[in-house]
């Protein structure tokens, strides 16, 4: 139930991407593209479900017991590059097929700030090894649906008529604000500790 | 560096001429190119999610600019003097690791000093690792000259960014709360509009925002799609 919670949370209420605005960046410059938008929102999801948890460990049974947590900024971006890297070998090795799905997306979300962002919610909130893997999930989960909607939006808002100088950037961030609103709609629903953007 | 040496040579060839005024110094170009011909928020659109993140009241904007800025001059500096001993295969690593090492310090230095402001930032000071323009200053720029102008072209750009996010923040705090770094400005009679410092404001000021500087300034705005 919990972690059910969580992972509802992480999707809706506390959409990582709408409510603390994590990996914004990619968000607006790749969400152009239906196919890729996919592309980079599975690999986020591939990449958050593994991180995550892995982090955790790296917090609990390495940083914790040497009284290091000083460097856990240092570790945690050392693990998400080695592991978006080993990811990326795997993928390539066992999965062509999902290696050119995600393409170029894989390698570019070491600076996803999604990532480190949501590694980060994971200590502020205090969760165990299980919710820490929720949240990854659910995380995940929330930013690529959140660049698919907007990628559909984006198909439509070709074909419409933008005034001059909000095409591309200034439009996506106005819709977005306007999908965030929507998402506003939900918060209540759960209650988390969220913190406050 | 053959540019500054360069320059210092004819500094000492021409002592008879009259001293350069500071603002035709190249540091000082590469100072005033980040303030608005490279400003990472309006015009490359970069860093969006502190931009987006910190902007809800004028303080949290101008504490998180100046953090970053702080972070961007010391690794820019850093990356310069190391530029020749690191392999160009583990330069973006080793960039990474600069940049995490000087957030850190920021970021206990914060939580030391200024408590209240370090929780409301939240986990916006970490994440200047990941802050797409400081590794693309220390890639684009530092890797490439020496120290000094490394470190005005990093600082010309993190003020540029905490110009842009004191400025979103003063707009969404105003219209927000009525008061400006804390200072009721607005009198009663102004109703709070709450969306400006909700999440759903922050992406509706600064789209705003870019749209605008867009038609006044056509073709000057990168990034995006």
């Amino acid at each position: 139930m919990d972690v059910l919670l969580i992972i509802i949370g992480a999707i809706l209420t506390n959409n990582i991407l709408l409510t603390t605005f994590f990996g914004i960046c990619p968000f607006i410059g790749v969400s152009g593209e239906y196919q890729a938008a996919a592309g980079m929102g599975m690999a986020v999801v591939f990449v958050l479900t593994l991180t995550i948890p892995i982090n955790w460990l790296i917090e609990h049974f390495l940083l914790q017991p040497l009284g290091i947590e000083y460097l856990r900024f240092i570790a945690f971006i050392i693990t998400i590059a080695f592991l978006v890297q080993i990811v990326e070998m795997f993928v390539a090795r066992f999965s062509p097929a999902l290696y050119n799905a995600l393409g170029i997306y894989l390698p570019l979300i070491t600076v996803n700030c999604a990532i480190f962002g949501t590694s980060l919610f994971m200590i502020i909130w205090k969760l165990n090894f299980v919710q820490s893997a929720a949240l990854g999930f659910g995380a995940g989960v929330g930013w690529a649906l959140a660049i698919l909607a907007m990628a559909a939006i984006r198909e439509r808002l070709r074909f419409a008529p933008i005034p001059k100088g909000f095409e591309g950037p200034a439009i996506t961030l106005i819709t977005a604000g306007l999908m965030a609103l929507g998402f506003a709609g939900f918060s209540g629903m759960i209650h988390m500790q969220a913190f406050g953007g | 560096m053959e540019k500054v040496h360069d320059h210092v040579q004819r500094a000492a060839e021409a002592p008879a001429l009259p001293r350069r005024r500071l603002t035709e110094t190249e540091s000082f170009r590469d100072l005033i190119k980040g303030l608005w011909e490279n400003n990472p928020t309006f015009r490359m659109i970069l860093a969006m999610c502190p931009t987006l993140g910190t902007t809800n009241m004028a303080i949290n904007g101008f504490t998180m600019g100046i953090s970053t800025a702080l972070v961007t001059v010391a690794s820019s500096a850093t990356v310069s003097l190391v530029r020749k001993l690191v392999p160009s295969e583990v330069r973006i690593p080793a960039y990474m690791i600069i940049i995490a090492a000087y957030v850190t310090v920021v970021d206990l230095s914060l939580k030391a000093f200024v408590p209240e402001l370090s929780k409301a930032l939240g986990p916006f000071v970490p994440l200047i690792v990941t802050n797409c323009f400081v590794l693309g200053r220390a890639e684009a720029f530092a890797s490439s000259h020496g120290p000094w102008l490394s470190a005005m072209d990093a600082l010309g750009v993190g003020l540029g960014f905490t110009a842009s996010l004191t400025t979103l923040g003063i707009i969404r705090e105003l219209l927000g709360f009525g008061s400006i770094f804390g200072m009721p400005v607005l009198g009663s009679w102004w109703v709070h509009w709450v969306i400006m410092v909700l999440p759903g404001g922050a992406f509706l000021v600064l789209g705003l925002f870019i749209g605008i500087i867009k038609y006044f300034s056509p073709g000057g705005t990168l990034g995006g799609a």
